[in-house]
């Protein structure tokens, strides 16, 4: 379909606000542009089609499953959107004195009381915009804490071979070397391997748990602990929480401080990539260290303050704020049994689906997964040449969006699926009988399944193409 | 209580005899008994839609929405078209995720496509990235572009936006940059002379960071300070207010390196601090050097064009601790808003926007001069500036944004005891704007008597 430079006219206006009647202000030519600004003209309807036709090129929860491992798909609840476009929330300036946004503050306050429950932490900040943004949070956190103590030789983080590529990547933007350790045969980190680089030169070590493995690491309490011992801390990355709401808390297997990726476990939408809202949760040891605002009540009402000894801030005003409110809103209709059902169905389904596949798939750690797992095409790839990428490409010919694919990095040609707790059985039944279907395609007609997809918008994309003669904006009169 | 849990208890039954337990607790063996919390979470019960949704109403009805607003230092209360909002509210755009499977994405992929383009036509620059989290992160990220092993001193102008400069302070520490303050004229600008010699000064030199317009609204004469900058090989990263770039001379006019800013200006609610929108945009030889998610034009296997998330060879689920950042996915939703919401405006529309904001300021600051307030007349200003009390007066600012408030007007921002940070946007009227004068007046006329 044309951009929508291309459809633009000049000429074409929407007339939105008033003319000013107001003497016009010029400035001399030199701060001006020289150069007229010439951005795009076009009408409200010919715009409104525009962005609709840009709607039916999409997929959202709204159209179907979504079982991206890690990114926890859930449906998002209308009422969540309701409350995030009240008037009273959106209306409000961030440098209001704290008189007038009392309802703000209470809001976030609870937020705060609702998620140190489940998580066993002592405080909580919303500062942190997304789940990256969190962990750059918290292993700030931990290098304030080292450097308070006078303990600068520890220039070592720990993370494990299955962790996402913002754990390693956050520990460097913090100054930190980053020590890798190897998974044992079971999926969980080799211990044995820990030990060996444990150490005084180590500040943490970061952990998923259950991992991206979408499994529970069973020696979870004697791991945190040996880092203790060795006078680190423990970095929890709550990119999996969804599995264990309710039913078990970060605080309580020993890590010091984590993140929440507040839109996959609480709901919010994913907007096509953000915005999220990675609030971040610690131990008393950590908290006076806290970016953000802390939000403390006294008899003239809620008061916001900073943190003693922040780290400084990590953001311009006090995190998305608005998205936190939509989380809140899901947390107060859970409460405290639905808390616990969203883990149990979100690990149920998980489990549901992996036994209807695993008699023809390969799933390398078979054992103990929570709410996701992860299939190898391995196998397939050697018999048949069908990679893990024709089997998503041919999940979008049977209208299904794939699951995350090549990751976790420890699994070849990896398929990890993430259902959650929001899938009806129905669904489930459905997505894994084509999963099924294409593995005997795989067999019978490989030479479509590479092909695909064939129903999308578009067929497969020249990536290569696109990275070695990068095109990112619009030329007129330009043709590829 | 509500969990969203679509499924019955027969299909769990019927769910849990396929896996081969007996109860969903087994599935949970994984986890030690010692850490599971028996009795589930200390928390009140589940609520009704109903009842949180009162909960959220009587909160949000405890904070004061202002009739009229002359606060920004930051954020801006602008008009939002009702286009943009029908837009943005689209549940597909709501519910979808970051475009990793671009044969389902081509929706969300072009309108960041577009985004990119009309950010580069805005700001003057080559490239731009699919957003970061806020004006001020992406200042913070701006800055790391431009550090090597031997370039690792970043200036900062001592008139940007305090809030951006403790971010870019932050984010600068963590990584061992060390941060350095360029001085502030007497009138609130970038001291350009002591700029010069701080720079001939450093040997470590890697970038200046500076606003235009400043954080006290003042247009900043960027010119000496690119010659400067370049003129040691540093790197010019300008943090633009992106409205007043409908009128004012660009960062690609000027010939900075990386253009970032808040773009919450560009449709987005206020909602107390965000979400918002960082935009971050380049020279082309930065490009590579760009953090977050770019979206480019390539073609599919049949010839047709398509579009795909490019050059994630810097990003770090690759490159992971060689990344140049941990920033994965942020604000592709407030990004589709700035796209729309500069689609409705269109050319004239933004600078109809930009047209209004300096008429209000330039007519705010000349009746708050009148009512007896100072202001600087020789510095050009955007659409903020500064007001001082007189020497001698016994006014404060708090007696004057008390009397502001009575009226329902949120004033300008203190900054100090006698300064007041003013902004005006298309939103102000010229009746409003006579409103405070006259308020204003008053305050000074009691207190002279």
């Amino acid at each position: 379909m044309k951009t929508i430079f291309e459809k633009s006219v000049q000429g074409k206006y929407q007339d939105i606000i008033p003319k000013c009647t107001l003497p016009e202000v010029t400035f001399p030519q030199e701060l001006t542009r020289s150069a007229a600004l010439e951005l795009l003209e076009i009408s409200e309807t010919e715009m409104s089609r525009h962005y609709n036709q840009l709607a039916q090129r999409a997929y959202g929860v709204s159209d179907g499953m979504y079982p991206l491992g890690s990114c926890t798909m859930k449906y998002n609840p209308a009422v969540n959107e309701e409350v995030a476009a009240l008037k009273g929330l959106t209306d409000i300036h961030p440098q209001q004195p704290a008189s007038t946004v009392q309802g703000w503050l209470r809001i976030l306050k609870i937020g705060e009381d609702y998620l140190k429950e489940v998580t066993g932490m002592d405080a909580v900040t919303f500062q942190p915009a997304a789940g990256a943004h969190g962990e750059y949070a918290g292993i700030r956190l931990i290098r304030e804490y080292h450097m308070k103590n006078g303990d600068d030789k520890r220039t070592k983080v720990i993370v494990p071979d299955s962790a996402h590529g913002t754990n390693p990547a956050t520990a460097a933007m913090c100054g930190y070397e980053v020590v890798s350790v190897p998974s044992d045969s079971e999926g969980g980190v080799d211990v044995e391997e820990l030990s060996k680089v444990l150490g005084n030169d180590v500040a943490a070590l970061m952990l998923t748990n259950p991992n991206t493995l979408g499994i529970s690491d069973k020696n979870i309490l004697e791991i945190t602990e040996m880092v203790h011992e060795a006078g680190g801390l423990c970095y929890y990355d709550g990119a999996n929480l969804n599995a264990i709401l309710g039913i078990a808390r970060p605080g309580d297997m020993g890590f010091d401080v984590m993140h929440m990726n507040l839109h996959k476990t609480f709901s919010t939408p994913h907007g096509g990539g953000g915005p999220g809202s990675g609030a971040v949760a610690c131990k008393n040891i950590l908290k006076g260290f806290l970016p953000g605002i802390k939000i403390e009540e006294d008899e003239e009402g809620m008061t916001m303050g900073l943190y003693e000894e922040t780290m400084g801030p990590i953001g311009l005003y006090y995190g998305n704020v608005a998205v936190a409110a939509r989380a809140i809103a899901y947390m107060l209709t859970l409460g405290k049994e639905g808390m616990v059902a969203v883990a149990k169905n979100a690990v149920l389904n998980a489990n549901y689906m992996k036994t209807l596949l695993e008699k023809d798939y390969h799933i390398p750690y078979n054992e103990g997964c929570m709410h996701e797992f992860v299939i190898s095409a391995e196998d397939l790839k050697k018999e048949t040449g069908i990679t893990a990428m024709d089997i998503a490409k041919s999940m979008i010919d049977n209208g299904v969006h794939p699951p995350t694919v090549y990751f976790p990095l420890i699994v070849h040609e990896a398929l990890m699926f993430e259902p959650t707790e929001t899938e009806t059985k129905e669904s489930l039944d459905r997505v894994s009988q084509i999963l099924l279907d294409i593995r005997k395609e795989a067999y019978t007609d490989p030479q479509k399944l590479h092909e695909a997809p064939r129903k999308g918008q578009i067929r497969r994309p020249d990536e290569v193409g696109a990275a070695r003669n990068p095109i990112l904006v619009f030329e007129d009169g330009k043709d590829l | 209580m509500g969990s969203y849990v679509p499924g019955t208890e027969k299909e769990r039954q019927e769910m849990l005899q396929t896996i081969g337990c007996n109860t969903v607790e087994e599935l949970f063996a994984g986890l030690p008994e010692q850490i599971r919390l028996s009795e589930g979470p200390d928390l009140p019960e589940g609520k009704s839609e109903q009842e949180v949704m009162s909960i959220m109403e009587e909160a949000a009805g405890e904070n004061r929405v202002y009739k009229t607003c002359f606060r920004g230092a930051g954020a801006y209360r602008h008009y939002i078209p009702a286009i943009v909002r029908s837009i943005v509210g689209k549940e597909v755009f709501k519910t979808a995720y970051t475009p990793y499977q671009p044969e389902l994405s081509q929706g969300i992929l072009q309108s960041i496509f577009e985004y990119q383009t009309m950010i580069c036509r805005l700001t003057g620059m080559d490239v731009s990235n699919a957003s970061v989290y806020d004006g001020a992160t992406a200042a913070a990220e701006g800055v790391l572009m431009c550090k090597d092993r031997k370039k690792d001193v970043v200036f900062i102008s001592g008139t940007v936006d305090p809030k951006v400069k403790a971010v870019v302070e932050t984010y600068c520490d963590g990584q061992n940059v060390k941060t350095v303050t360029v001085p502030v004229t007497g009138n609130g600008m970038t001291d350009i002379h002591e700029l010069k010699e701080m720079v001939e000064r450093e040997s470590g030199f890697a970038c200046l960071y500076v606003e235009q317009p400043n954080y006290f609204g003042i247009i900043e004469n960027i010119g000496p300070m690119e010659e400067i900058v370049h003129g040691a090989k540093g790197k010019l990263v300008m943090g633009c207010e992106p409205v007043s770039l409908a009128m004012l001379k660009t960062p690609g006019e000027y010939g900075a390196d990386v253009a970032v800013g808040e773009g919450q200006p560009l449709g987005l609610p206020l909602s107390f601090g965000g979400p918002y929108l960082g935009f971050m945009a380049a020279k082309k030889d930065m490009m590579r050097k760009l953090p977050g998610r770019m979206v480019g034009e390539t073609k599919d296997a049949d010839g047709n064009k398509a579009y795909v998330l490019t050059l994630q060879a810097r990003e770090q689920h690759i490159r992971r601790e060689k990344a140049g950042s941990n920033i994965c996915s942020n604000q592709a939703h407030c990004a589709l808003t700035a796209g729309a919401y500069m689609a409705a405006m269109g050319t004239e529309g933004m600078k109809k926007v930009a047209g209004h904001c300096t008429a209000k300021a330039h007519y705010l600051a000349e009746k708050l001069t009148e009512a007896g307030l100072e202001t600087d007349a020789d510095t050009p200003f955007f659409n903020e500036f500064v007001t001082k009390i007189p020497e001698g007066s016994s006014v404060t600012c708090s007696d004057i944004l008390k009397a502001l408030d009575e009226k329902d007007i949120l004033g300008g921002l203190e900054l100090d005891d006698r300064s007041l940070l003013w902004c005006a946007t298309e939103v102000n009227t010229e009746e409003e704007i006579r409103t405070v004068a006259d308020t204003v007046k008053q305050m000074m006329g009691k207190a002279g008597e």
